[in-house]
């Protein structure tokens, strides 16, 4: 359906005009080729999710609309109980994630001090080091720094794949808030300062509110990097808590059941309205959030 | 413009202390428990001594391990000249597309980035599987001929798409594709249209252009976009754990198997500082050429 | 000087989306002129310009050179080549590269391309500079290897995008006359796109007005400042005195204006404009005349008593040292911007802050504007 909706799509743009030497998008060359970049990216998952409807436990031709296995997943205890650690996890994580890269963002933004540089750097690494390497960190350090019991009561039960979470999430909003802070005009802040203001006050009054949209920006991005966390989860858990990617990695491994289809429909309809919310606080440029961190 | 750190002590103070606290003990001390680990040896079951020894690095430099990481590397390199070939004439309609199709482009290629790994992952696997999308299209194209030419194209043979090394890059391109393509865009979009325009005007054409104008000025753009995609895509490890064959591991699967199942832990923290030593090596390399880059912009 | 037409925008219409940018315009520039596209910002000058580089497609119409329609021949195959605004000198080419590379596209030998480079680089005064990079020239030189660039090309015709404006007040004074005396040494057709009315009266030979995508006015430069053809030419070129009135008398030889203002002005031609109707006297300031205030007003020579003579206040001065600037307020409260020349030493202490004044101007001197 990408095939036809978008050279109409772009018709429209200027019904007769020859395309200019720029105007790329406008080349028949380039529009089939993103046409079937578009079909490369979504056949798999807009299958997946048709398929999640189909009436039939392995044949993959259609057989009718049901939502038997939506009422399965829904029923699967163990699933559920996935779901709920993931969620857990990922709203704990983004909200310490928050916070700290905040913190970070804001003093690498405001202050001079010695050893700027090495903690500039520092906070890039956890962006750059294969998530196997961190994975193999985790384990090490939970299974001999800091065992974490097992007896705790919710949510701190899930504290070390939190912790491991908050590691590689809170970098990312420090970048996302710094480059937020770029644009913020200092002279606000001084002006505070001369009416009145203690340091933390101006901090509070007049530098928080201007970030606020990267923090809710760099926290849906926390949110989605911990949903999506499957790696580092794995080697960071005990044998005994399982999140949702962990649990579907193992049905997976088992064989393709349209039980998990149907579960991860819902996680993609959850990914890409948080996408769009992502959007709506942030224009486009919370697209590419993340990746700028990468950028840099 | 910054603010000495002396100015406000107290302020100062509690901000960088939660940041810092976290990196250090969250992060660089499981990283460096494991580097220590690496030059350790085993002793017991549980046990691991620092002997300050080499041989876990020796150990990897037995069959069949270069042979695995040479392979990682070249697939990885596979990727990412593919993600390269496939992604820049994007970049660039996107670059040039009107502002509203442009923000709604660079949405297209980031939904399937911002969905969970594993869940793409799976779908490539119900798409490429033997009783897949792509067997069963095919299956009904064969059917079809063999309707019309009456049989001689002798049985029908499902296609091997998975488990295999092929089913390797081929998840590796779908899942990295926007981690090229981002930077990419970003790189071009900063550039000066009218450089474009005046190599067009000088009497160059689009492929003239893009050599001799494009390629050198997003260069950087074009190395980071190759690092940022090289580097997840040489450690990656859900991607050949699913999709690949019994001859398909990369190192990560390797690092898995130490640390997991033959429980040689020292010998696996090696491996995965290697790794980590490769990755420093690409962004020092990136930087040095993003310095050159700068030195004759400036 | 000028020779056959060169460049014809036949009925060229361009419309982004909703909005129009060029709308139905029709010219035809001649062969060695040095043109100027003028108007504000937004007028359409620039997308005007872009369309006869190539770089942007109309909507409607053809776009003519040496009479053959280019309309959508690519960019790299016009025979027109362009300075851009930012010089779009590129970064990683030296002075030298930059300034072959079009030959180098049009596939000629190393050797001559060279030597070709080298002698544009001597026409615009930056032989030796061949082997720097741009990051080590100046805002003007860039300037100088971006026209190098465009003329080693020998194009048909130069087209110049407010070539001026990223330049500093000095530097721009300069490189006016140098654009003129370079047109006038290479004999190729100059199209420049300007916001700067000084810029174009003083280096173009005749100039086209326009005004959100539409056409005003093509003339020479003293024409568009003496005989405007609307009231936003006559605004936009200079500065002026208009007045709202209407034509009660168009005889063959005078016409009266009844203005609200400057109560009847007197022409000494007549108007052909719509009898009874709604016109614009316009004056420019240096064309009024200051006078000591005395009982009887003075007369103007070229009208019957009591015309194109009003009594006024002295409320502004500016002294600028050749000239001294006044704005006198007359009966209704409107202000007159009045130009006069010091012509001696002790001119500019001939009138007051405050001093009551005739102003009066030649039955010759207004321009009529019928919209």
């Amino acid at each position: 359906m990408t095939a036809t909706t978008a050279p109409v799509k772009l018709k429209k743009i200027a019904p007769k005009t020859p395309p200019g030497p720029l105007e790329y998008l406008r080349r028949w060359p380039l529009q089939l080729w993103l046409v079937l970049v578009g079909l490369f990216l979504y056949i798999p998952l807009i299958t997946l999710m048709i398929f999640s409807f189909n009436d039939s436990k392995r044949n993959i031709v259609w057989q009718g609309f049901t939502l038997k296995y939506y009422d399965k997943a829904l029923h699967n205890d163990s699933l559920i109980t996935a779901f709920g650690n993931s969620m857990t996890i990922a709203l704990c994580s983004t909200i310490i994630s928050v916070i700290i890269g905040a913190m970070a963002a804001i003093v690498l933004w405001r202050f001079r001090f010695v050893g700027k540089t090495a903690f500039n750097a520092g906070l890039a690494i956890p962006i750059v080091v294969p998530e196997i390497c961190m994975g193999v960190g985790m384990l090490v350090f939970f299974a001999k720094v800091l065992p974490w019991p097992h007896d705790l009561p919710w949510p701190l039960d899930l504290g070390n794949i939190i912790i491991a979470h908050v590691s590689f999430s809170f970098p990312f909003v420090a970048v996302v808030v710094r480059a937020r802070l770029g644009s913020f005009n200092r002279e606000l802040e001084e002006a505070a300062k001369d009416l009145g203001a203690s340091e933390f006050r101006a901090l509070m009054d007049v530098v928080i509110p201007h970030i606020q949209p990267s923090l809710i920006a760099g926290g849906l991005l926390a949110f989605t990097l911990s949903l999506d966390d499957f790696v580092i989860t794995f080697f960071t858990a005990g044998p005994d808590t399982v999140t949702f990617p962990v649990k579907v990695y193992s049905m997976v491994r088992f064989s393709v059941t349209p039980e998990v289809n149907a579960a991860s429909t819902i996680l993609i309809v959850v990914t890409v309205l948080l996408t769009f919310l992502a959007l709506k606080f942030q224009g486009s440029s919370a697209l590419t959030a993340g990746h700028g961190a990468d950028d840099k | 413009m910054e603010q000495s750190w002396r100015q406000a002590k107290s302020i100062f103070l509690t901000m960088i202390s939660a940041p810092l606290f976290w990196l250090v003990f969250f992060f660089f001390l499981p990283l460096g428990i494991v580097w220590l680990y690496s030059f350790g040896e085993n002793r017991g079951l549980i046990d691991i001594a620092f002997t300050g020894t080499w041989a876990n690095y020796a150990h990897a430099l037995d069959d069949p391990y270069p042979g695995i990481f040479w392979k990682s590397a070249w697939i990885a390199a596979l990727t990412t000249f593919l993600c390269l070939v496939v992604g820049f004439p994007v970049a660039l309609a996107i670059t040039f597309a009107p502002e509203k199709a442009k923000s709604w482009l660079l949405l297209a290629v980031m939904l399937p980035f911002w969905t969970n790994l594993l869940i793409r992952t799976y779908a490539l696997i119900a798409v490429l599987r033997t009783e897949g999308y792509v067997n069963m299209t095919y299956h009904w194209l064969f059917d079809m001929t063999n309707k019309v030419l009456g049989g001689s194209l002798g049985d029908f043979t499902p296609l091997a798409l998975l488990h295999n090394n092929f089913a390797v890059v081929f998840g590796l391109v779908f899942v990295n594709l926007p981690f090229m393509i981002l930077p990419l865009y970003s790189t071009l979009d900063r550039m000066d249209r009218s450089l474009l325009e005046a190599s067009l005007d000088l009497g160059a054409g689009h492929i003239g252009t893009l050599f001799n104008v494009v390629v050198p000025l997003a260069g950087a753009g074009i190395m980071s976009g190759i690092l940022i995609t090289f580097i997840p895509a040489l450690g990656s490890y859900l991607t050949p754990d699913l999709l690949g064959g019994p001859d398909s591991q990369m190192i990560a699967n390797v690092i898995e198997s130490q640390f997991k199942r033959a429980n040689n832990w020292p010998f696996g923290a090696a491996l995965s500082f290697i790794l980590v030593y490769l990755t420093f090596i690409g962004i020092a390399l990136q930087g040095i050429i993003e310095r050159k880059d700068k030195g004759r912009a400036a | 000087m000028s020779g056959n037409p060169i460049i014809s925008f036949e009925n060229i219409t361009k419309r982004f989306g909703k909005t129009t940018a060029v709308d139905n315009v029709s010219l035809t520039i001649n062969e060695g002129e040095f043109f100027s596209l003028l108007g504000p910002s937004g007028c359409g000058k620039t997308t005007l310009l872009r369309m006869l580089a190539g770089f942007e497609m109309p909507t409607e119409g053809r776009i003519l050179i040496d009479g053959k329609d280019v309309s959508t021949v690519p960019p790299n195959q016009r025979p027109v080549n362009m300075v851009f605004q930012s010089y779009a000198v590129f970064p990683h080419m030296t002075v030298l590269d930059n300034v072959a590379y079009g030959l180098k596209m049009d596939g000629v030998g190393a050797a001559e391309r060279r030597e070709r480079a080298e002698e544009a680089l001597k026409l615009v005064q930056l032989a030796g500079y061949g082997v720097r990079k741009p990051d080590q020239l100046s805002g003007g030189q860039r300037q100088r290897v971006a026209l190098a660039r465009a003329l080693v090309k020998k194009p048909r015709v130069l087209l110049l995008d407010e070539p001026l404006s990223a330049l500093d007040a000095k530097l721009r004074d300069q490189m006016r006359s140098e654009l003129t005396s370079l047109q006038q040494k290479v004999g190729i057709t100059f199209i420049m796109v300007t916001h700067d009315q000084d810029e174009a009266l003083a280096m173009a030979t005749r100039c086209a007005v326009m005004n959100r995508g539409l056409l005003q006015q093509v003339a020479t430069p003293s024409d568009l400042y003496e005989f405007p053809n609307s009231r936003f030419v006559a605004d936009f070129i200079g500065s002026v005195n208009m007045f709202e009135g209407t034509l009660d008398v168009d005889a063959k030889d005078h016409a009266i204006i009844n203005t609200q203002e400057m109560g009847p002005v007197y022409l000494d031609h007549g108007v052909t404009g719509p009898e009874k109707g709604t016109v614009w006297a316009a004056v420019r300031p240096e064309k009024i005349e200051l006078h000591k205030r005395t009982d009887t007003p003075p007369k103007v020579d070229d009208a019957p008593e009591g015309y194109n003579v009003a009594a006024g206040v002295v409320k502004h001065m500016v002294y600028l040292g050749s000239e001294t600037n006044y704005e006198i307020e007359i009966a209704g409260g409107r202000l007159i911007k009045v130009v006069r020349p010091n012509l001696t030493r002790w001119d500019q202490e001939d009138f007051e802050l405050g001093e009551q004044v005739w102003i009066s101007f030649h039955a010759c001197s207004p321009a009529v504007l019928l919209s």
